[in-house]
């Protein structure tokens, strides 16, 4: 699972009002080489949450990316976009879980699929 | 650069995944024959809804790859945990990636992709049931769809309105059953223009692969027509035989 399915991921739990970022807990990270294309980088810049996912890249273990002062100019330098595109895509939750802020519930990711399903009494 | 489709021997199985039979075939199929507008609608984010055995989103992620890296990326959810194992194994097979997520349509999904998504695939479970077999795990949630095979397609449809971005492409197998008319005009009331893209008949079924796109000219036209008859619901039914009169020509923006 990638940072940017974490960034897209809420818990839908019944009575959670507020379901985003999950917490991550990694047990194991793996990275998988992409090829960089600066247009799609651009596009999604402004969709993306960026606290929680300068966080969630924090907690699988890559910290190089810029924490304030976060502005689509910077999308002009060719190594902030190297580092958002490493972060974004190539860097991987394999096993592990993203945890409900609300209630602590988790949900195992196991071989890189988060698994969402919600009990009956969740729903 | 030839298109290719997924190799059905490097399908992977289980026995709680539906296999790609006609239905998949079809919808590839209609994928295939659409494929110059993806390329030219130059999406960024598709998702496949129930992504079963991964034939149809490997397939798509094929038929779409270019020599450099397009930009694309893909998600693809399935309620059946067998069935996203499966599909992953399948894409690993042809050498593509997508996001593969364990949940029903897309519901962890809906609050921070709404709007996002340029193409949305579904195949649903169209059969007509007893509707106390829709949600049952395994392999019949693939099939099962209640009364008229409708009840999962009548849950699917709300949320890829709310997925789809402004320029957005919904790609939807139904069964004749399923009243496609039917769906066209709900999909008209929430500014859709529709038209069916494949027609397959077997032995044992009617397939038709529709295509819904946003249609802000049809939007205005139902409410004014609305507005003028004051009963909407003559109304809908008639612009949506329309659009399956072949009045749908907008798909090739």
């Amino acid at each position: 699972m990638r940072l940017l399915t974490h960034n897209m991921l809420s818990s839908t739990i019944k009575g959670v009002s507020n379901g985003f970022p999950l917490t991550i807990e990694a047990a194991k990270v793996v990275e998988k080489q992409v090829d960089m294309n600066s247009d799609f980088l651009k596009n999604i810049f402004s969709k993306i949450e960026w606290k929680p996912f300068v966080e969630a890249a924090k907690t699988l273990g890559f910290s190089e990316l810029p924490e304030e002062d976060v502005q689509p100019s910077l999308l002009d330098s060719h190594e902030f976009l190297t580092k958002f595109h490493h972060a974004l895509l190539e860097i991987h939750l394999e096993e592990g879980a993203l945890v409900c802020p609300e209630t602590g519930r988790k949900f195992p990711v196991n071989k890189g699929i988060p698994n969402m399903l919600l009990l009956e009494d969740e729903v | 650069m030839p298109s290719k489709i997924a190799d059905i021997r490097l399908v992977a199985s289980h026995p709680e995944v539906y296999e790609p039979c006609d239905d998949s075939f079809a919808l590839v199929d209609a994928l295939l024959s659409d494929r110059a507008n993806l390329l030219k609608h130059q999406p960024s984010l598709c998702l496949e809804i129930g992504c079963g055995s991964g034939y149809v989103i490997t397939s798509l992620a094929l038929m779409l790859e270019q020599e450099t890296n397009n930009g694309i990326h893909y998600f693809a959810t399935d309620i059946n945990p067998d069935a996203v194992a499966v599909t992953s194994e399948t894409l690993k097979a042809h050498g593509v990636h997508a996001e593969v997520m364990n949940m029903d349509i897309a519901s962890g999904l809906e609050d921070r992709l709404a709007g996002l998504v340029d193409v949305v695939v579904v195949n649903p479970p169209y059969v007509p049931t007893p509707e106390d077999e829709v949600g049952q795990g395994g392999i019949v949630a693939s099939w099962a769809g209640g009364e008229d095979g409708r009840s999962v397609i009548d849950r699917i449809l709300p949320v890829a309105d709310k997925l789809l971005s402004e320029k957005g492409w919904l790609y939807m197998l139904t069964l004749a059953a399923n009243k496609p008319l039917e769906l066209c005009g709900l999909m008209r009331r929430k500014g859709y223009a529709s038209k069916i893209i494949v027609q397959r008949s077997t032995e044992e079924e009617s397939l038709h692969v529709i295509k819904f796109w946003r249609d802000p000219d049809s939007e205005v036209q139902i409410k004014k027509a609305a507005a003028n008859r004051g009963n909407p619901t003559s109304v809908f039914s008639r612009f949506s035989l329309l659009s399956f009169s072949g009045n749908g020509n907008a798909s090739s923006k």
